[in-house]
Parts: C-alpha cells; sequence; structure tokens
C-alpha cells in the first residue's frame, strides 16, 4: 500500500539510542511506550489521532525534523496518596515517530489535545491536491 | 480488442490500489492482533488482547488507610458516555467509545484505536461508603475516589498496662 504517511520501523537498536537520548534531556528516566494511532486522509488533509491518556497540553512535544514527525507526550506525574495495589497502565511516557510524505504542509500543522486524545490535522501542500484538468476544445 | 486490453491496464497503474486502504476496520485490527502476537506472545493474556471483543481500559488501583482510588484511561471520551455504578463492593465502570467524527469521505490508512462498548468490573477488598464515592473525569482518566466505611479503617487499639 502505497501510503504517504508511514510508521517509520526503526530496528531496536536505534529506538533504544533514541530513547535514552530524550530520556535523560530532562533528567527523567522513564521510558517509552508507542500509543495507538489512526491514521486517515481526505484530499486536503492527513490527520493522525494518538491516544495518549494522562497527557495534558503541557506535557505534548511535537518536532518535525527534516520529514519525521516526533509526538512525545508525558504524564502527569501526579500519583493520588496511597499505594497502588494494582496497576495495569503503562508506568511510561508515549511516543511515536511518523515519516511525513513530501505532500505534506509541515507549515501548517495543527494539532489538539482533548481528554488524552491528540489530534494533528495535516495540511497536504497545494502541489499534491487533486486537481480538475479543464479540456479545452480548440 | 487489444487496444481496450491495453487501456485497461493504464488505469489500473494511474489510480492506487484501493483493496488496503479500504479493507474493513476488524481485518485491520486482525491483522494488528496477529502483528502483536508475533512480537508479543504473551500479550494474548494481558487485559488489553482482544480478538475482536470490546475493549477493556487500563485500570490501576491506590489504596490508603482511608481510601481506594481508582483510575481507568479512557480516552477521548465524553463525562456523559462513562457510567460509574456500585453494588455491594463491586465497582463497575461500562460505557462506550465512539469515533470522534463522521469518517464519511475518508480514507483510513491506519487505525489501532479502540471503539466500541466497554466494561470492567472491580471487587473491592473492603467495604466502602457507597454515597461518598467521587468521580471525576480528566486528560482521559478516569479517577474513582472510594471512602473506606468505618468499620474497613483500620484501627489502633490501645495496650493497656495493669
Amino acid at each position: 500500500m502505497n501510503t504517504t504517511i508511514e510508521t517509520q520501523r526503526q530496528s531496536a537498536n536505534q529506538n533504544q539510542a533514541r530513547e535514552t537520548r530524550a530520556g535523560t534531556g530532562d533528567g527523567r528516566s522513564r521510558g517509552f511506550v508507542t500509543p495507538p494511532a489512526n491514521i486517515s486522509a481526505t484530499d486536503n488533509e492527513y490527520v493522525v489521532e494518538v491516544d495518549m491518556p494522562g497527557v495534558d497540553k503541557e506535557g505534548l512535544e511535537i518536532t518535525v525534523e527534516g520529514n519525521e514527525l516526533t509526538i512525545i507526550g508525558r504524564r502527569k506525574s501526579e500519583l493520588p496518596e496511597g499505594e497502588a495495589c494494582y496497576c495495569e497502565s503503562p508506568q511510561a511516557d508515549y511516543r511515536r515517530v511518523f515519516e511525513l510524505g513530501p505532500d505534506v504542509d509541515t507549515a501548517g500543522i495543527n494539532a489538539e489535545m482533548k481528554q488524552g486524545v491528540l489530534r494533528l490535522r495535516l495540511p497536504k501542500s497545494e502541489k499534491a491536491k487533486p486537481k480538475r484538468i479543464e479540456v479545452k476544445t480548440t | 480488442m487489444k487496444l481496450l486490453r491495453r487501456e485497461r491496464q493504464d488505469r489500473g497503474a494511474l489510480t492506487p490500489s484501493q483493496s488496503g486502504a479500504a479493507s474493513g476496520t476488524e481485518l485491520n485490527r486482525l491483522r494488528q492482533e496477529i502483528d502483536r502476537l508475533f512480537e508479543d506472545p504473551f500479550s494474548l493474556l494481558s487485559p488489553n488482547a482482544s480478538f475482536f471483543q470490546d475493549w477493556s481500559p487500563s485500570v490501576d488501583i491506590y489504596e490508603d488507610k482511608d481510601k481506594y482510588v481508582v483510575k481507568a484511561e479512557l480516552p477521548g471520551m465524553k463525562r456523559e458516555e462513562i457510567e460509574v455504578s456500585m453494588d455491594g463492593n463491586t465497582l463497575t465502570v461500562s460505557g462506550e467509545r465512539k469515533q470522534e467524527e463522521e469518517k464519511k469521505e475518508r480514507e483510513n490508512y491506519r487505525s489501532e484505536r479502540y471503539f466500541g462498548r466497554f466494561q470492567r468490573s472491580i471487587t473491592l477488598p473492603a467495604e466502602v461508603q457507597a454515597n461518598k464515592i467521587e468521580a471525576s473525569y480528566k486528560d482521559g482518566i478516569l479517577t474513582i475516589t472510594l471512602p473506606k466505611s468505618e468499620a474497613a479503617k483500620p484501627k489502633q487499639i490501645p495496650v493497656k498496662t495493669q
């Protein structure tokens, strides 16, 4: 399938190296988990939705470097008083990297965070939009 | 005849294959589930494994001397869509997670997020005060605070000397 945005499949080593780097950046050594994402597209834009419960606007870090879109979501570390007696949630931050196709207008990327779901709108550049070509009769 | 066939071949090359992109969510889900099994064979045992089942949110439980705190990860829901009920010592969280937007005229490339009904029941080890349970929903996390009943709270027993 020739999708324009594809999850980058990095080798485990590479991934780990990056994570360590990202983790030591602010002195925190929490690991990362990969949050589930949906990607869809219309003629005008791509929409990327990522589930990151526990992350608010301030905990988000979205960067575009070259054709790489990196999303990092840091959970707010507010633990309720008391001891954890049963835990299923990943006690880690979220991180996901997508490779952008050349048709994404990176300057126009728009992000919205609502109840732990990040919605990114990535407009397609004018060049990439489908155009109707008028046929002239002579 | 020959011309016609050639024309059709050209068309095929120009329009990208839709079969993959347009395949149903269920099929995608199955594929992901199979991928996941190869990557992590034990994931089938985790509460998030779901072969066409309803999804099941992750739950954390905390306890201190006078209350329990239950946290459930329910990203992207509306407050009204979450139901919390208490029956004896059993707390039940249920609801339905709906797709936020109409997916009309959209081509789906990837769908990993779960939608649909869910229900989780948790039996707490001690009695709680059902009328004092509080629930709040923020950043996609439902937090339920359940104060323990007086009888369940630990008590200090003074030791008398004679």
